[in-house]
């Protein structure tokens, strides 16, 4: 059937045009997807395959786009290149073993995950956490989320053309990284919670050094600001583009920074507080110019905010246990029942839901990423805005293509 | 300009030619590993060091790299068109360093209307990365293309004001004549009397060297390399050499109409028109490193709403107190 030949006229084997004899719009020959992404009404308009190879779709996302000129008339985001199968894993493993996969749906901020799944289990299972845990929980967590927000900001500059301040944010991003690894033993896809505490307790040389980075950063900070924020030719990139207005973040169900740059102040850790956050003082930084430059200045203030929790939780790190004695053994098993759990992630609400018969393995895991919901958005955002600007809007929705395919 | 063609003129130019060829291929080299070096101080990494003594050989590795490589066409890209784009990118440049005067005795040609034959001959290169955007088939290259012509199109204009304005000044389009009306001491340079000149000169030079923040044709994180997406090999290697001589020219231009050519405060002769002409690479570089890239329409608005104006009442400026 698919001889060399038939492969290489790729218009015979598109099946939209099969029924005219072959595809007459060459521009639309493509793969199945393509065929089916049928041209506007403006019949001069070009079809561009944006990735699932481009240098700004941040992995394999793969965006089609109807160009008049350099305008987008339409932009379809096509997912699915990076699908691996996580709910249908977490069905034929018991919740330890699952626990790794955790660190692999969204690598940025994996331990935002880690403890969605694990607080789903605990709530299911009602396992109780020591508070010693609930703290470094928090701890591990911000971090994590300052290095995610780091790396954000460092491929969004890339994105808009300047090459030098991701090599800045590595260079911050490193300390993170050896610190998370002093307390978790990997440096990006970490599983270090388990059900009823965390992996390993804390160091001297963590606490110390969690100590030592929280000023380090702040003292940086500054420096990003006036060296990047404040360019003149960064704010005219991205100030007023890619406006999101709040009705459009809740028809999508969009969620942090995204949802918070829009004005609505929805955090996870205010709205349905879990663990311990209730205790510290810190602000859910809003913006209302609803724009990417909100969206950019809304993750800058997280990082801050994030530094203020790590410092009040670094102080009042109370003494005792990181397990909980009467916490389960690995081959536990779950009872019947359901429950979800929500966390706020770098990239908005991160849920997981059980549903448990009473085997072994979970019956059924739905993980909800928020990055989904962020770039389902980006459709009619786009609509009308440049090329360029296309870029600054999908970098500004800060994605990462393995959490949204899952 | 002399009526008859002599045998030695003409040998003169051939060998001024040949000379120009070695200094733009061996230019190339000294700032790919300055490009690079420079990449690496800003952005705090030691940038290349492994080959050579501080990785000096960096850039002869990177050519011999490029030069071994096969040269791919894609699949119903115009052949004569991609084939051509790169040699035309490269070539004309040469041309173009013919007339500069590196110093009283090193000047390849001196010509009095220089000025015209270095601005009708740069025009090339947007012709050139037209051709290869538009033959290589791809709608990437197609955007960049676009974005090319209508950068560098509309930059000249600018880039014509700024120079007219020093032209009329001067009186004369010959290169050599207009250093040797500029003074030796800074205060009595070009850049000290047509500072607005200087700096709409310089802008549109990147403009038109397709330099960032003004790298457009070229913007990887849209059209992962513009015009240049299909080419490998010397392919890119000819647009990539052309994009420093192009700079070696703008920078070089800047110098003789603004910083005073090979005069200095003190030993005047071809170092100060080299150092001065470093210096403004140097600069170049720093821009690409620090700055993002700006939209196209901003690109556009800039030079249509700010430079061409300004260019123009700096010309009439230039003109009335040439009057008076």
């Amino acid at each position: 059937m698919h001889s060399a030949d038939t492969l290489r006229s790729r218009p015979t084997s598109c099946p939209a045009a099969s029924a005219d004899g072959g595809c007459a719009d060459d521009q639309i020959a493509g793969d199945g997807y393509t065929c089916r992404f049928e041209r506007g009404a403006r019949p001069e308009s070009l079809i561009l395959n944006m990735g699932p190879q481009h240098p700004s779709t941040h992995g394999v996302l793969r965006v089609l786009l109807e160009l008049d000129g350099e305008y987008i008339v339409r932009a379809e985001p096509v997912l699915g290149y990076l699908h691996r199968m996580h709910e249908k894993m977490a069905e034929v493993k018991n919740p330890a073993q699952f626990m790794p996969n955790m660190g692999r749906v969204d690598y940025l901020h994996a331990l935002a995950w880690n403890w969605a799944y694990v607080g789903a289990v605990e709530k299911l299972a009602g396992i109780e956490i020591p508070e010693r845990a609930e703290y470094l929980r928090v701890i591990t967590c911000e971090l994590n989320r300052i290095s995610s927000h780091l790396l954000w900001w460092g491929a969004y500059l890339l994105d808009l053309g300047a090459f030098t301040p991701i090599m800045y944010a590595f260079d911050d991003r490193e300390m993170l990284l050896d610190l998370l690894q002093l307390m978790t033993g990997s440096r990006l896809t970490y599983s270090s919670f388990r059900f009823g505490g965390v992996y390993t307790d804390a160091s001297p040389a963590f606490v110390q050094g969690v100590r030592q980075f929280v000023p380090h950063l702040r003292s940086r900070l500054p420096m990003y600001t006036a060296l990047v924020t404040e360019n003149i030719i960064l704010r005219r990139r991205i100030e007023e583009v890619g406006v999101i207005p709040p009705d459009m973040v809740t028809r999508y169900g969009a969620s942090g920074p995204v949802a918070r740059g829009s004005g609505i102040a929805y955090d996870v850790r205010r709205a349905e507080p879990y663990s311990v956050y209730d205790r510290f003082d810190y602000e859910i930084p809003t913006r209302a110019e609803q724009c990417s430059m909100a969206r950019y200045m809304v993750r800058m203030a997280e990082i801050e905010q994030s530094l203020r929790i790590i410092e009040q939780a670094i102080d009042s790190l109370p003494e005792g246990e990181h397990m909980h004695p009467k916490a389960p053994k690995p081959s536990f098993k779950l009872p019947a029942g359901e429950s979800y759990f929500a966390v706020e992630g770098a990239r908005g609400k991160i849920g997981v839901w059980i549903a448990s018969d009473g085997g072994k393995t979970p019956y059924r895991v739905k993980l909800r990423a928020p990055g989904f919901s962020n770039l389902a958005l980006f459709a009619e955002c786009a609509r009308g805005t440049l090329l360029a600007d296309a870029v600054a809007i999908l970098g500004s929705l800060d994605m990462v293509i393995p959490e949204i395919d899952r | 300009m002399n009526a008859t063609i002599s045998f030695d003129s003409v040998l003169h130019v051939v060998l001024a030619l040949v000379g120009v060829a070695v200094f733009v291929g061996l230019n190339g080299l000294l700032l790919v590993y300055a490009e690079r070096k420079v990449a690496g101080f800003i952005q705090r990494r030691p940038g290349p060091y492994e080959v050579g003594p501080q990785g000096i050989l960096q850039a002869v590795a990177d050519a011999l790299k490029l030069i071994g490589k096969q040269l791919v066409r894609p699949d119903r890209a115009d052949p004569l068109l991609f084939w051509m784009a790169p040699v035309l990118a490269f070539f004309p440049v040469l041309l173009l360093f013919l007339p500069l005067p590196f110093s009283p005795l090193l000047t390849g040609w001196d010509v009095n209307l220089g000025l015209l034959l270095i601005l009708a001959f740069a025009g090339f290169n947007v012709l050139a990365l037209l051709l290869a955007g538009w033959g290589s088939n791809n709608k990437y290259g197609l955007l960049g293309a676009a974005r090319a012509v209508a950068q560098s199109v509309a930059y000249e204009i600018p880039l014509l004001l700024a120079v007219l304005a020093i032209a009329f000044q001067e009186g004369t389009l010959s290169l050599s004549s207009i250093v040797a009306t500029q003074g030796s001491m800074p205060w009595q340079w070009n850049i000290a009397v047509q500072p607005l000149a200087f700096l709409i000169f310089l802008i549109s030079a990147l403009g038109e060297t397709n330099r960032a923040p003004f790298d457009l044709p070229e913007a990887e994180s849209e059209l992962t390399a513009g015009f240049h997406t299909e080419y490998s090999g010397m392919g890119f290697g000819m647009f990539f050499l052309a994009e420093y001589a192009n700079m070696i020219v703008a920078c070089s231009v800047c110098t003789v109409l603004f910083l005073g050519g090979w005069k200095g405060p003190f030993l005047d002769g071809a170092w100060w028109f080299l150092a001065k002409v470093y210096a403004l690479l140097l600069a170049m570089m720093w821009f690409r490193w620090t700055f993002p890239r700006v939209r196209f329409d901003q690109l556009l608005n800039l030079n249509w709403r700010w430079l061409l104006p300004l260019g123009v009442l700096n010309l009439l400026a230039t003109a009335f107190v040439m009057k008076l």
